[in-house]
């Protein structure tokens, strides 16, 4: 079975700096798989070489076995990647139903549309019509995962979703992981809250300093493996 | 009462100023850019009416449509190959390349042109008018273009917030970056920007054309008066421009009732009060 | 430790530099003499080749340090102008004095200007202070005492009083260019190397940045903003004493003073006090070149700056620079 994602060697660079030192990374249709690991340790730059959001000619990127570094970022959208972006970052202008509906130009069929997104977070429902920053954090962040799903993406990569939430709003954005998964769609989430992250993944990978430092299923891996992946060195 | 008369009559001319002021502000509005050669292409298009009308024959109706198309696929076309490679967070090298254009554009139409002042001349239209009472008389095609131009900015209006294509466009100018996640490409919804932008532009030259004289350069104070309706109206709202361009045609009317040169003055002095008292415009829709 | 490479990358550095500051002090040397060997024509074009220098030095600054980009520097070249004939024509004060006096008439204009001015941000500001040079223009054109809209000429007895012959006439503007120009670099490089020029170059940087550090950016802006109106007034004046006539639609041309000049300035690098001075040579090589050809010339001045922005936009010298050409003004700390 091909994987539906699979990164060989990725390497990536700001300048003269180097963030990403060859990743490995894989994802199967059907899993979760989760990203840890401190910040500055190319997580993010991972998410954005992937989407098609920073250059990645000459990378090794493989979508569903078809090459996909070094494509526009809206072309990559429409083989079916959507990605909630750190930050979430909504569009000012637009109201709740207006954001949810842009999400959808990508014009890919599948189980999402607006009033199954409405179903998953019944908050926004009576907010359709608010501006969308006029939200609390945890319903813009419904918003920005909603927007993503209304391209009924084949997988869905979230970007530090639980930023800045309290722990009860963010055990319920996870709740909606599970039927998100039944319709289809799998995930890659970058995750600060390392239980959430081992609670909700089939597999697990650790960055460190650009480099994948740990990688494995959940219940594999001891808290000492994953402080020591997470942090390097005990005494760093 | 001919009071009454001038105000008309500078209502029925802020139609057109809102109608400069439109397709400036969207351009503004989606990209953050300013043409400065937003006026010249105005100029373009009575142009092209022109050529449309005396040279090759056709009803001004049937020309106003050519020159629209015309102008909307030079405009997306021009966006695409040209402006989009200018612009970013600097907003000098977009300055710099349609002040080239400016330039050009009016040296160009002088070689082809001469300096002449012209018209294109519109049949009966021209001197028809509607007389109410004794004192007020309202010429039929002023009328006509100012419906027009509420028209026009009543669509912009439904495109903006009733389309898809509206969404995106709004989207892209809150936030571009993001634009290609949703999957929609951003050189092509500049480039939509600003075909859109320069069927406004090629509606009222095309008005500008059979209103009043033109010449090769008139194009540069043409988008002082678009700008000033744009400020005096408020930003980032459409039915503002509106408003906007009719306080700057009422105030230049006014001004040229007290004395024939004080019409321009006049239209400054209103833009320069708006911008001491309120900045932000008089309908400004404050942004989130 | 440096490699054979850098070693050598510093000589060639080294060798440039000396170079380039061989050329300016040539260049110097013979602007500074242009009286003993140039005749008549060739000192108008000197001094009018100056007087765009000093003007674009006032833009580059304005522009590329405050980020503060004007299309109405106009305004202060008119009012320059104006000032001048009127303090000239209608005062005791004798014609070279009128000029820098004209100047700071127009400076004090430009401190509630600036306010009006500063009320817009970005693009919207470019444009305004266009409106507001048109508005000058407007008004200046109201004064039947200064010619109306039709201009006026200044009264050849106050020519004659500058100097006793016509040669000495002339030998006394040219140095007023030179001056001028002279003047408008150093001041600049002198701002830029004070603290000054750091809270400058801190906001050219990045604004925020520099506000958190306690740079008074409105403050600086306004400062800026003011003391360059004076030197594009100073500049303005001097003009319109060598043109002899003044007209609204010469003194307040946005095409003469903000088109030509921005090109220069950002044809030969915006944000470099080298920039202006290879725009303006580049700039009157053109016009030498192809100015019978009219309108033909100003469409390739405009294909030209559009052609600059689409190949490197950081202008000529700016090019240069970033390939490693050291500086010949140095006003850059590094850090050791």
């Amino acid at each position: 079975m091909t994987k539906l994602l699979e990164t060989q060697d990725l390497t990536a660079h700001y300048g003269d700096f180097q963030a990403l030192f060859g990743i490995d990374l894989s994802v199967e249709e059907g899993e979760t798989i989760a990203i840890i690991g401190s910040n500055g340790a190319g997580k993010s730059t991972f998410l954005r070489a992937v989407t098609g959001m920073r250059p990645a000619t000459g990378q090794n990127i493989t979508y569903d076995g078809q090459q996909i570094a070094g494509m526009t970022a809206d072309r990559i959208h429409h083989l079916g990647l959507a990605m909630v972006p750190e930050g979430r970052r909504l569009f000012s202008s637009l109201s709740v139903e207006e954001n949810l509906k842009i999400g959808a130009a990508g014009k890919r069929t599948g189980p999402w549309n607006l009033d199954e997104v409405f179903k998953l977070f019944p908050a926004l429902l009576e907010r359709r019509r608010h501006g969308g920053t006029e939200l609390s954090g945890g319903q813009q962040q419904m918003v920005a995962i909603g927007r993503a799903l209304m391209s009924n993406p084949r997988l869905l990569l979230c970007d530090e979703i639980s930023l800045g939430l309290a722990p009860k709003i963010i055990r319920e954005i996870y709740a909606a992981v599970p039927l998100i998964r039944e319709r289809g769609t799998s995930l890659v989430v970058i995750e600060q809250d390392i239980a959430q992250a081992l609670r909700v993944a089939n597999r697990v990978y650790c960055f460190q300093e650009g480099r994948v430092s740990l990688t494995g299923q959940p219940s594999e891996l001891s808290r000492d493996a994953i402080a020591k992946a997470y942090f390097g060195t005990e005494d760093s | 009462m001919e009071w009454i008369n001038v105000i008309v009559q500078g209502i029925l001319l802020g139609g057109l100023y809102a109608l400069f002021a439109a397709g400036l502000s969207l351009m503004f509005g989606v990209m953050r850019f300013i043409n400065i050669a937003h006026g010249d292409f105005i100029v373009v298009a009575a142009y092209l009416l022109l050529v449309m009308v005396m040279t090759l024959g056709l009803p001004p109706v049937v020309g106003i449509g050519v020159v629209v198309i015309l102008m909307s696929a030079v405009g997306y076309l021009g966006q695409r190959i040209l402006l989009n490679r200018v612009l970013d967070e600097d907003i000098l090298p977009p300055v710099l390349v349609t002040f080239g254009l400016s330039i050009i554009i009016q040296n160009s139409l002088l070689e082809a042109f001469s300096a002449d002042s012209q018209r294109v001349p519109s049949g009966n239209f021209a001197t028809a008018s509607l007389t109410f009472n004794d004192e007020l008389a309202i010429g039929v095609l002023p009328l006509a273009m100012f419906l027009a131009a509420v028209g026009v900015i009543g669509v912009l209006q439904f495109i903006f917030f009733r389309t898809a294509l509206g969404r995106l466009l709004r989207a892209t100018s809150d936030d571009p970056e993001i634009i290609p996640l949703m999957g929609a490409n951003n050189s092509h919804v500049f480039a939509i920007a600003t075909a859109l932008a320069s069927a406004v532009v090629a509606v009222a030259g095309t008005m500008l054309a059979m209103k009043t004289n033109f010449d090769p350069t008139i194009g540069p104070s043409r988008l002082l008066f678009a700008f000033e309706a744009v400020i005096i109206g408020g930003m980032g709202n459409i039915w503002g421009t509106l408003a906007g361009g009719i306080i700057l045609g009422v105030a230049q009317t006014i001004g040229a009732q007290i004395d024939a040169g004080y019409q321009i003055l006049a239209g400054h002095l209103a833009f320069l009060a708006v911008l001491i008292v309120r900045p932000m415009g008089l309908f400004a829709k404050a942004k989130g | 430790m440096k490699s054979l490479s850098q070693t050598a990358l510093h000589r060639q550095s080294k060798v440039q530099r000396l170079a380039l500051i061989g050329v300016a002090i040539i260049g110097f040397v013979a602007l500074a003499s242009a009286p003993l060997w140039a005749g008549r024509a060739d000192l108008r074009l000197l001094m009018e080749a100056l007087s765009f220098l000093a003007l674009a030095q006032m833009w580059n600054l304005l522009a590329g340090y405050t980020g503060l980009i004007s299309v109405g520097q106009q305004a202060y070249v008119g009012l320059g102008g104006y000032f001048f004939f009127a303090l000239a024509m209608f005062t005791a004060v004798p014609v070279l004095l009128a000029i820098p006096l004209a100047a700071l008439a127009a400076g004090l204009v430009a401190i509630p200007t600036a306010w009006i001015a500063f009320r817009l941000q970005g693009a919207y500001f470019a444009i305004g202070t266009w409106v507001i040079a048109e508005v000058f223009r407007l008004i200046a054109a109201q004064f039947p005492a200064l010619g109306g809209g039709s201009g006026i000429s200044l009264p050849v007895a106050l020519v004659r009083s500058i100097a006793s012959s016509r040669s000495g006439i002339e030998l006394v503007m040219y140095y007023m260019a030179f001056f001028i120009a002279l003047a408008s670099i150093l001041s600049v490089w002198v701002l830029l190397r004070s603290r000054w020029g750091l809270a400058l170059t801190a906001i050219r940087d990045s604004e925020p940045a520099a506000a958190s550090l306690g740079v008074n950016i409105r403050r600086v802006k306004f400062m800026v903003y003011v003391c360059t109106a004076v030197g594009t007034a100073l500049t303005g004046a001097f003009i319109f004493l060598q043109k002899l006539r003044i007209t609204p639609e010469a003194a307040f041309s946005v095409t003469e003073w903000s088109a030509f000049v921005i090109f220069i300035v950002v044809i030969g690098g915006l944000g470099t006090i080298e920039g202006p001075i290879i725009g303006v040579i580049l700039f009157f090589l053109l016009r030498d070149l192809a100015a019978d050809l009219g309108t033909w010339y100003l469409i390739g001045l405009g294909a030209l700056a559009i052609a600059v922005m689409l190949i490197d936009r950081r202008g000529i010298w700016g090019a240069f620079k970033a390939r490693g050409f050291p500086n010949l003004f140095v006003t850059q700390r590094t850090l050791n």
